[in-house]
């Protein structure tokens, strides 16, 4: 490869318009004015709620936040909804990444018809599969237990993993491999020491989207857990909305601290998405 | 040769790829091919038994009048899909889904590209701005929901808001006025799945080498000569990827919509699959229910399938290469 003496290119071009920073202030203003909202009610009464809904809190009152932070049920149903996207993600992306791993770089008997199948899985939704999979779970003796919704969001969450893996890892240079090979790595070497670590990105696209996905779905551990002692936030959420659905400011609390942990996760994986694609090779 | 560049090339969701067609043996080898359905095996066994065989049931169960809880034994052939398809308010179920899926590849797909575009620029508090655009994605459906049923209550904080900017004429039963109710749906959708599409096209536009933009730049194209000619073309799979997945979540489209309005009022924003839930299910007519479930899966069966055809011929024109 020959060497291309790079000046510093000069930027390209000024791009400091107020137009951008407008756009991207309207934006944000849509996006989070809810988010805010819901924040700003759980630090007011229900009664300042009904005299006038679009207000600052006056006095700011902590009482609605304090008494979900004291309920035994959120601590049950955060733990709940932890436990399952994290160990979802973790089968989602172990699983997904071999599969899409040999399909991507391997020709073999099956392969596009093994694709295709994982393809097809786009299709099901859910609600397609939910009373057979009830049968299937209670069968299994999984109805109440985490691992009933855990096993089945996995299964539902590979489709999406490894149409999305199969393209990165495909495009890991032939080099790489062929290098890995003449520096005496296997396949499984080639696998772990250089497609893993390259692949991070990917891994990182599909392992948010996973444990997003966990840490959202409501109709299967609707289902699955029912009662709510035992359920995942979003269930426990909806069952306290009904619950207290004259308690305006206290239904706001609890769906405000609900959200937290996945905004913090997502915050924090964000970042190695920016960041992402361009590192390992290029760099 | 950089690795996002080839990226972005390979990123079409195609399934016969020729894109590195590597030589191998002829003869077999049986040590690679154990290795290769050893990789294979765990993701197909939890898939084909926790997605194809219930998926496979539910087609079974649809030509059963079944309650679930009895044996399944009385067989009634097409019966439940003559009933589903005679029925007015499965068939408006159906426009509603279908009408999803064009306005939200006509209506966020061009916004969340152009959201994208502009985030893609040097600009101060970027991180900032892109993480709290990806905010309500990571909501639940639920929280969403409800967030916005205490929003858009009569009298609540945006008829506050509208009307204290003098457009208290504007106020509308948001949810509640059957002429209205599907385009809040809808409202409330994009907010929702804008953030989505921004981080898939965002992720795309990292795979565009800087190098293009300057050599674009060096020889004095404008911004958006640059965008048209060389990022468009470039995020085509991207784009492509992004349509192909929200076709199909509109028309499976459920959680939000069950939350938020139930279906209703009078049905005005009923789908495939809260009919579903509300006919089916709920009714305990298990049998017709899964009727109706595989009517969804084969309307985007089809959808899919034409869509992959038109993928595929896309991608074989080398439009990755040539913006054409």
């Amino acid at each position: 490869m020959t060497t291309i003496s790079r000046t510093p290119a000069p930027r390209r071009i000024d791009w400091g318009s107020p137009f951008v920073y407008f756009v991207a202030l309207v934006c944000v203003a849509v996006t989070i004015a809810p988010v805010v909202y819901l924040i700003l009610g759980g630090f007011r009464t229900t009664g300042q709620i009904n005299a006038d809904p679009s207000a600052w809190p006056d006095p700011w009152v902590i009482d609605n936040y304090v008494s979900v932070l004291v309920s035994s049920n959120f601590w049950v149903q955060l733990t709940n909804s932890t436990i399952t996207a994290f160990v979802t993600t973790a089968g989602v992306i172990l699983l997904g990444v071999m599969a899409a791993f040999v399909i991507a770089r391997y020709s073999f008997r099956g392969r596009d018809a093994l694709f295709t199948l994982f393809t097809a899985g786009l299709l099901f939704p859910l609600t397609v599969a939910v009373v057979p999979l009830f049968t299937m779970i209670k069968g299994l003796g999984l109805l109440g237990e985490l691992g009933g919704i855990i096993i089945p969001q996995v299964a539902f969450a590979l489709p999406t993993t490894i149409i999305i893996l199969v393209p990165f890892l495909r495009a890991i240079p032939v080099e790489l491999e062929d290098a890995a090979t003449i520096d005496g790595a296997g396949r499984f070497g080639f696998f772990w020491r250089i497609v893993l670590p390259l692949a991070g990105p990917g891994l990182v696209t599909v392992g948010v989207l996973a444990f997003v996905a966990s840490w959202n779905a409501y109709l299967l551990p609707l289902l699955i857990l029912g009662d709510p002692s035992s359920a995942t936030l979003p269930l426990g959420t909806q069952a306290f909305a009904t619950q207290y659905s004259s308690d305006t400011a206290k239904v706001m609390a609890f769906t405000t601290i609900s959200m937290i942990p996945a905004l913090v996760f997502f915050t924090l994986a964000q970042r190695r998405i920016v960041s992402g694609l361009t590192g390992a090779v290029k760099g | 040769m950089s690795f996002s560049t080839t990226m972005t090339a390979g990123s079409a969701t195609t399934l016969a790829d020729p894109a590195r067609p590597r030589p191998r043996q002829r003869r077999v080898n049986w040590k690679s091919v154990a290795m290769i359905w050893g990789f294979a095996a765990p993701a197909l066994i939890v898939y084909v038994t926790f997605v194809i065989v219930p998926v496979g049931l539910a087609a079974v169960y649809s030509f059963f009048n079944w309650n679930g809880l009895g044996p399944l034994d009385r067989f009634i052939g097409i019966d439940n899909y003559v009933r589903a398809l005679s029925d007015p308010t499965f068939l408006k179920a159906i426009g509603n889904n279908l009408a999803i899926v064009a306005l939200s590849l006509l209506i966020q797909g061009p916004v969340a590209i152009g959201i994208a575009l502009l985030l893609n620029r040097p600009l101060k508090g970027r991180a900032l701005v892109r993480t709290l655009i990806f905010v309500p994605y990571v909501l639940s459906e639920v929280v969403a929901a409800l967030a916005f049923k205490l929003i858009l209550q009569p009298s609540g904080p945006l008829d506050a808001l509208l009307e204290s900017v003098g457009l208290g004429g504007v106020t509308q039963l948001w949810l509640a006025d059957q002429n209205v109710v599907f385009w809040t749906l809808f409202f409330v959708l994009s907010w929702k799945y804008l953030g989505f599409a921004i981080l898939l096209m965002l992720a795309g536009l990292q795979g565009v080498p800087d190098e293009l933009f300057e050599a674009a730049a060096i020889d004095g194209a404008s911004w958006w000569s640059i965008q048209r000619y060389i990022t468009l073309p470039l995020l085509g799979p991207t784009i492509r990827i992004w349509a192909f997945l929200s076709m199909i979540g509109s028309l499976q489209l459920f959680d939000m919509v069950w939350v938020l309005t139930g279906g209703g009022p009078v049905n005005a924003t009923v789908t495939m699959a809260t009919y579903m839930m509300q006919y089916g299910f709920q009714r305990s007519q298990l049998g017709f229910g899964s009727a109706v479930a595989v009517i969804l899966f084969l309307i985007s069966l089809v959808f899919a399938l034409v869509y992959q055809r038109f993928v595929l011929r896309r991608d074989f024109a080398g439009s990755v290469t040539r913006g054409a």
